[in-house]
């Protein structure tokens, strides 16, 4: 039971807004070696947990074309064009990039999106300038919360449209565990229709928040717009935001 | 063949280019730190690659990853202040000028990526498979980027391929550590399930084993899975745990319940913790950097309200489905 306290080096280290690298690192020597691992073994484990887990990084090796179409005006042109599809508004371009994640990740393209390769160049700005093209400029908190909002519609796209296709990580991983340690004779098949009704229910949920961001947004304008034309309003609470 | 080993190589020599033009450039108040960062980060790839095919041990890249988290974790990575990119303003113009044709280069690489990932498998010289088996996506990714380099070249008129490296060590400095912590947690995940850590929690959530009530039992077995997976940073972690401990000694041989419905839902379950954890830094932490948003938590925060009803969903789901 001793090795959860490298658990609480996470936790506590995470609450306490240390940086993560150094926490992270810590909680590995730490649950090492209460774990009776030698520093040998423990470097050992790291040195093959890195080597095992380097496909995470390759999307790193897109960010030249990005930032190459970036250069020449992508994000202005998806403004653009977004400016001209009045029907457009900020929830439906979130809602719509859900539909679209979860349907191409269920027949098996998870790497076709992602945030490096749609969210920064594509989906954020489009979804920002539909709310600019009604309100005009917007406050930082607003932009901030569209952002966010399109980087977390891509994650539950991605998740939950996964695990309906068979060849899948999980899918395998699931069927492979169950049969080798109980003796079944689980289909990927089988456990991939499973995994339909709540894919249902995610594109249902976030769905309905993704239109649902339109109402906030308007209610942040409705309320910034407020404080604006109130007295002893000033932008110093823009400023001293680190 | 064509080696998924061939892009980590690749990906290697553009850590080692960002390491170069990092210490070239005055305005960071670390470069030769923030350099070193990059060139190590960058000599970790391809050395991964012996460790991989177990020619090398793996203790000398653990101590480089060390090193690597201590420099960024003392604050030695900086980056440069001086932004050597387009301004606002010649951005619109050259949005005029190129109109949709932008578009382009970013639709090959979901373009390329998908052909690589549904042809991959089929395609082979010889009797021998064109792609590694089973690294078909990674490859696609890897050969998109560089498709999509050359046609955003070739359309955007650049002329010098320092363009687009200077552009991506840009976005990369942007990035910073971020992009090397989800290969951290992985390793820790790793030292984790060496250690017991799994073992532990399995045991103490046996413990508090519901006997004669159904819906506690599922309860425990979708919650278990949520609550390890927000400690583990990934379901594929929580999932052997949780079902040696819980699913299947209960909810499958004692209940009797669909095992893969059971199996399936279980592992959807755990996929909402991943949604609220920073231990899944790929999907959590990394977006905070690419999108330059100022709190940490600010992804976490947009999906929270969707992963607790969707938690909620998977128990009722497998409660009335699965029984």
């Amino acid at each position: 039971m001793l090795v959860l306290l490298g658990v609480l080096v996470v936790v506590v280290g995470f609450a306490l807004r240390l940086n993560p690298m150094l926490v992270v690192t810590v909680a590995g020597l730490v649950t090492g070696l209460l774990g009776g691992m030698s520093l040998h073994e423990i470097l050992d484990a790291f040195g093959t947990g890195f080597a095992g887990s380097r496909s995470i990084a390759i999307f790193l090796l897109v960010l030249p074309v990005i930032g190459l179409v970036e250069r020449n005006g992508l994000q202005e042109q998806a403004r653009h064009l977004i400016g001209r599809m009045a029907r457009l508004t900020t929830g439906r371009v979130l809602a719509l990039y859900l539909l679209v994640r979860q349907a191409t990740c269920a027949i098996g393209l998870l790497s076709i999106g992602g945030h490096a390769q749609s969210v920064r160049p594509i989906v954020a700005p489009m979804a920002e300038a539909a709310a600019v093209r009604k309100y005009g400029p917007l406050p930082d908190r607003v932009s901030q919360r569209i952002r966010a909002f399109a980087a977390g519609t891509d994650n539950v796209g991605a998740f939950f449209g996964e695990d309906i296709f068979v060849a899948v990580g999980a899918v395998l991983l699931i069927t492979s565990f169950v049969d080798t340690t109980y003796d079944f004779s689980l289909r990927p098949l089988d456990v991939a229709l499973w995994a339909i009704p709540t894919a249902l229910c995610a594109l249902l949920i976030h769905g309905f928040r993704s239109l649902r961001v339109d109402r906030e947004v308007a209610r942040e304008m409705r309320a910034d717009h407020a404080g604006a034309e109130g007295p002893g309003r000033s932008d110093a609470d823009e400023q001293v935001r680190p | 063949m064509i080696k998924v080993e061939w892009f980590y190589w690749l990906l290697a020599a553009f850590f080692l280019v960002v390491a170069l033009l990092v210490l070239r450039d005055r305005s960071n108040p670390h470069r030769v730190w923030s350099a070193t960062f990059w060139a190590l980060l960058g000599l970790c790839f391809p050395y991964s690659s012996f460790v991989v095919s177990e020619t090398l041990p793996p203790w000398p890249l653990g101590l480089a990853v060390v090193a690597i988290a201590c420099i960024a974790g003392f604050g030695l990575l900086g980056h440069g202040t001086e932004e050597k990119t387009t301004t606002p303003q010649e951005r619109q113009g050259l949005a005029e000028r190129f109109g949709n044709r932008l578009f382009l280069p970013v639709l090959v690489v979901p373009v390329v990526t998908g052909l690589f990932a549904i042809l991959g498998p089929k395609l082979s010289i010889g009797g021998k498979p064109l792609l590694e088996p089973l690294s078909e996506t990674v490859i696609g990714l890897g050969a998109s980027a560089i498709i999509a380099v050359a046609v955003g070249m070739w359309v955007l008129r650049t002329p010098r391929a320092s363009v687009p490296l200077h552009e991506g060590r840009r976005l990369t400095e942007n990035i910073g550590w971020a992009s090397v912590l989800p290969q951290l947690l992985a390793m820790l995940g790793l030292v984790f399930a060496t250690a017991g850590v799994g073992k532990a929690i399995g045991t103490s959530a046996g413990q508090i084993l519901p006997k004669g009530s159904l819906l506690a039992a599922v309860v425990l077995y979708c919650l278990g899975m949520a609550v390890f997976t927000i400690i583990m940073g990934n379901a594929f972690a929580a999932f052997p745990v949780m079902t040696a401990a819980i699913g299947y000694p209960l909810l499958i041989q004692f209940y009797d319940g669909n095992a893969a419905a059971v199996f399936a839902i279980g592992m959807l379950s755990g996929y909402c913790g991943t949604l609220c954890t920073p231990m899944a830094a790929n999907f959590n932490i990394v977006p905070v950097a690419l999108l330059e948003l100022k709190s940490d938590y600010a992804v976490i925060r947009a999906q929270l309200p969707t992963a607790v009803p969707l938690w909620a969903c998977n128990v009722g789901l497998m409660y009335f489905l699965a029984f």
